[in-house]
């Protein structure tokens, strides 16, 4: 446990990954992640570790994929359009079944986008995102404090069950600033134990290891253990947190930097006398069902909110499976909520309205709001559609 | 009685895969001997490519890494940072390095990765079935290329050695064949030449292997040896471009 201080989200994140043990980075210029590798080739030597700035997004996650295959605990980060070039090497970590760190610092897309904070890449991130039936671990921060905490986090998820964990964060969270404190000691990675299936130097007769894609006859195989680990993975790694869900008629749902404009509207409708909680899914992937379908059946709807086009939506549906009605009040391309624009679609819930609830069919009302919302916070609102 | 050949220590006992009169069975052997000869068998990790020599990873007593199609120095960066008294090697072919991976080759000489590249050059993509490669000749014909390479349509062939001894941190750059006793000789030299370069620290080192295909290029096992000394060696001269490695 360290003292607070003041960091920047993607700076806590970069130190947060030397503490936790990263001893490999490679990583590629992409706006708004700049600071993780500008960290890295600033303090990585000093760890004795080693940085690389790739030639490209694809070369640094198969950098990963090479250090990854040694048990060197390794990371790579990047922006959404970045995080579409390693999904090549994503798929292979995957498939290797290697330990690995990615960071998306999520900006709006699709394609170059923009480069203001979004959600947009949850699809993406919790679908596995490259070829293949696969998943990876995805843990989703909603502040400063658990960038720097998740990497320790996502290490040894990711080594417990040797696959690729994603932190999946977006921009506003890495270039903000708070206070936050490291809740861990930092990690030697030279105590920690080595991997009997890492390749090394020196086998001294062992067997000879190897780190493959190609699977060939035995994919069936291997892909059946690997659906056994994930089936273990959703029982018991499921991470999530709740406020004011015990006595509530409208919970909210959000991960991220969303969660947080959410606390700011469970605290106004505390004030309106409305009863409002929030559920923040921590995990991604697995994501938290169990508890989300608990609580489906004790309110009267399920807002989700997020920063994208109806992502997150999809799997709070699946969770609740029409126990309850579940609403979305959406800020894609880059919008952005708070308190009082949530709070609108809270009382549209109650009140049979529809003004803040977004439906993709029927989207006079969501959009109309979002766009009102983005040119004031002078950002661009293309979308008129209902105007 | 005396032993006067043997099978590398550094080459498991697997049967290979590869095609008869296919060059890969014979540049895995010249590896094999010098990495014996290096005494640096329990330090070697190599990495396997995606196309004919995949499995590669199974024929190499080593630890081994196969990674995606053209990756292979970059997933040999990560390896070789991250164990650096590690011999790392990448083995490729030449849709691997030349087309899909040039990016990753040409950066791998840039940043003078102190690693070792066997690129294997047949003019042919192997595995697939026999498409135009990066590498194929003028006029060569290839299954996406029926009526032979046109350059008005695709181009001409690249040659990797040249074009890499103009970058600062290409160390070392030698192309050889495969195609004669002598000529096999000689790229074993090149080849133990290009592992030593990396136990002295010298950079990147990579030996271009010209290797024939009969399969893929529909010819007898002469034919291909033929086709190799009067087709391919005028557009890929054999010799040093660069070595830089006592400097």
């Amino acid at each position: 446990m360290t003292e607070k201080t003041l960091r920047k989200g993607n700076e806590a994140l970069a130190e947060g990954a030397i503490r936790a043990g990263v001893r490999f980075f490679a990583g590629y210029p992409i706006t708004p992640q700049n600071e993780v590798p500008e960290y890295m080739s600033a303090h990585m030597a000093e760890a004795g570790g080693a940085f690389v700035q790739a030639e490209s997004e694809i070369a640094a996650i198969n950098m990963v994929y090479g250090a990854a295959s040694t048990g060197t605990r390794s990371m790579t980060s990047s922006s959404s359009p970045g995080i579409s070039l390693k999904q090549e090497g994503i798929t292979y970590l995957a498939s290797a079944d290697l330990p690995c760190l990615i960071v998306n610092v999520m900006r709006g897309g699709p394609g170059l986008g923009s480069i203001s904070g979004s959600q947009g890449d949850y699809f993406q991130a919790t679908r596995g995102g490259g070829n293949g039936d696969y998943h990876v671990i995805v843990l989703a921060p909603n502040s400063v404090e658990e960038l720097g905490n998740f990497p320790k986090l996502g290490f040894e998820l990711a080594e417990k069950y040797r696959m690729p964990c994603m932190i999946l964060a977006d921009g506003i969270l890495g270039q903000m600033m708070e206070s936050m404190s490291f809740n861990f000691d930092p990690i030697d990675p030279n105590q920690l134990g080595k991997f009997d299936w890492a390749v090394d130097i020196h086998k001294n007769g062992r067997k000879k290891n190897n780190v493959y894609s190609y699977k060939g006859d035995n994919l069936i195989a291997d892909v059946v253990e690997r659906a056994k680990r994930y089936g273990l993975i959703e029982k018991t790694e499921a991470r999530f947190e709740e406020r004011n869900t015990e006595d509530c008629d409208v919970l909210l749902v959000a991960y991220g930097l969303s969660s947080r404009a959410c606390l700011e509207a469970v605290n106004h409708a505390k004030e309106a006398g409305l009863k409002v909680g929030l559920f923040r899914p921590i995990t991604l992937w697995p994501f938290p069902s169990k508890r989300l379908a608990e609580l489906a059946g004790k309110v009267r709807g399920i807002l989700t909110v997020e920063q994208s086009l109806g992502q997150l939506v999809q799997d709070v549906r699946l969770a609740v499976n029409g126990r309850t009605p579940v609403y979305l009040n959406a800020y894609p391309a880059g919008g952005q909520p708070d308190g009082n624009t949530i709070l609108t679609a809270v009382r549209s819930i109650l009140s049979g309205g529809k003004e803040g609830l977004f439906d993709l069919q029927e989207h006079a009302a969501g959009f109309t709001y979002a766009c009102q919302r983005d040119t004031s916070l002078g950002m661009q609102g293309d979308l008129k559609g209902g105007k | 009685m005396t032993i006067i050949a043997k099978k590398p220590a550094s080459l498991t006992d697997l049967p290979m895969h590869y095609c008869p009169g296919c060059g890969h069975g014979i540049v895995h052997r010249l590896m094999g001997e010098a990495i014996d000869e290096l005494n640096i068998g329990d330090r070697v990790i190599g990495v396997a490519p995606v196309g004919c020599a995949v499995f590669a990873d199974s024929y190499f007593a080593c630890d081994m890494v196969q990674g995606a199609h053209g990756r292979g120095p970059a997933i040999a960066t990560g390896i070789k940072r991250s164990k650096p008294e590690a011999i790392v090697f990448s083995y490729q072919g030449d849709g691997d390095l030349a087309s899909i991976g040039m990016a990753e080759i040409v950066h791998a000489a840039v940043r003078s990765e102190n690693i070792t590249v066997i690129f294997i050059n047949n003019a042919i993509y192997g595995m697939t079935g026999g498409q135009m490669a990066p590498t194929t000749l003028v006029g060569q014909v290839a299954t996406t290329a029926p009526k032979g390479r046109d350059p008005k349509l695709q181009g001409w062939p690249i040659n990797m050695c040249e074009m890499l001894a103009q970058i600062t941190g290409a160390k070392y750059l030698e192309r050889v064949a495969v195609d004669s006793p002598q000529n096999v000789l000689k790229a074993k030299k090149a080849i133990k030449k290009a592992f030593e370069n990396q136990v002295k620290g010298v950079g990147f080192s990579m030996v271009e292997v010209l290797s024939q295909c009969p399969t893929n290029w529909y010819a007898t096992v002469p034919q291909a040896l033929e086709f190799v000394r009067t087709k391919m060696m005028p557009q890929y001269p054999l010799g040093v471009f660069k070595d830089e490695g006592g400097k």
